[in-house]
């Protein structure tokens, strides 16, 4: 199927979850925030949350710092 | 206001635009905006506020310049090192612009003195280095309803966002909770390209004075994200949660919370 992930169409396995989507990038579930469709998928649904065809999924990276 | 001769002008290429004009030149030097951090984003948001006359600004920040800061952190320079940045910064934001009033705050900011150095301003700036305070900042905005220009930056990437409280999302609409303590690196542990914050806290400078002004469409519900190798921007929408634990409709921070935690910072 194909998703949107940050703006750009990529091929996903059929109901991929967030977390096997964030596995397969290489992405620690813990330095990101997910949006899926608008809305805040929460971390301890990442699991759980399956994704479907045309999703728009927005993978957002904890950045803290304003180097002080 | 009236203004002089001298800031005719000064501010003559703001006077001349439509959505400024004399008008919001009187906006911009009537504001009072409170910058966290004069750091990497602190040194352009105060230089080109100061530039364009924002009338009273007040820094806060508790650390020493150091020689590892001048390659990114334009206010300061090699005749302030050892000097407080809030000192450092506002004799170079006052030499630029002698209409405007710089009051340094040499004080780490914490949930018992931010409400009282918020409270002589109208707009606050979020530039600083560490996750707890990005929180504190954030839930103390959104609790006394207090437009902030939120920035961040690491390594290559930049990201920047305005939050209005009651118009649209805030900090943990997007991130509920910070992420636990070392996972994130800082800038110190993981570096950060100098031209980085100039980016970064140009734009939120404009959002700043945007906000002044009352003009355009400000970084409201979305959050701007840059990738400096790329040269790609990326913006994202963002909603506000009606379950957001600080700006949702049952909120359960209605104080600020104890915010301790492994402060990565400095």
């Amino acid at each position: 199927m194909k998703i949107r992930l940050n703006g750009k169409l990529i091929e996903a396995p059929d109901d991929i979850t967030v977390s096997n989507l964030l596995t397969s990038l290489g992405i620690a579930e813990e330095r990101v925030a997910v949006e899926v469709n608008l809305n805040i998928i929460k971390k301890k649904f990442y699991e759980t949350h399956v994704l479907h065809e045309a999703d728009e999924v927005e993978v957002v990276n904890f950045v803290g710092g304003g180097s002080v | 206001m009236d203004f002089t001769e001298e800031q005719l002008l000064r501010y003559s290429r703001h006077i001349l635009l439509p959505e400024v004009g004399g008008k919001g030149q009187s906006k911009i030097n009537a504001a009072r905006v409170l910058m966290i951090g004069a750091g990497g984003l602190g040194s352009p948001v105060g230089y080109y506020l100061a530039a364009a006359g924002v009338g009273k600004i007040g820094i806060v920040d508790d650390d020493k310049v150091e020689l590892s800061n001048l390659q990114r952190q334009i206010a300061h320079s090699m005749d302030t090192l050892g000097s407080y940045k809030a000192d450092s910064a506002k004799a170079t934001f006052e030499a630029l612009n002698p209409d405007v009033n710089v009051t340094p705050i040499k004080k780490r900011i914490n949930r018992d003195n931010i409400f009282d150095i918020m409270k002589d301003y109208d707009i606050v700036v979020d530039g600083s280095d560490n996750f707890p305070t990005r929180y504190l900042i954030n839930d103390a905005c959104v609790i006394e309803g207090k437009p902030l220009s939120s920035g961040a930056i690491l390594r290559f990437e930049g990201q920047v966002t305005t939050i209005v409280p009651g118009k649209g999302h805030c900090y943990r609409c997007l991130f509920e909770d910070p992420p636990p303590p070392g996972l994130v690196p800082s800038c110190q542990e993981a570096g950060v390209v100098g031209a980085l914050p100039g980016i970064i806290g140009g734009f939120q400078a404009m959002e700043v004075l945007k906000l002044i002004l009352g003009k355009g469409e400000p970084l409201i519900n979305r959050l701007l994200i840059y990738d400096a190798l790329k040269t790609q921007f990326r913006t994202v929408k963002v909603r506000r949660n009606p379950q957001c634990p600080v700006c949702g409709e049952n909120p359960s921070i209605t104080e600020l919370p104890d915010y301790t935690q492994d402060v990565c910072s400095i």
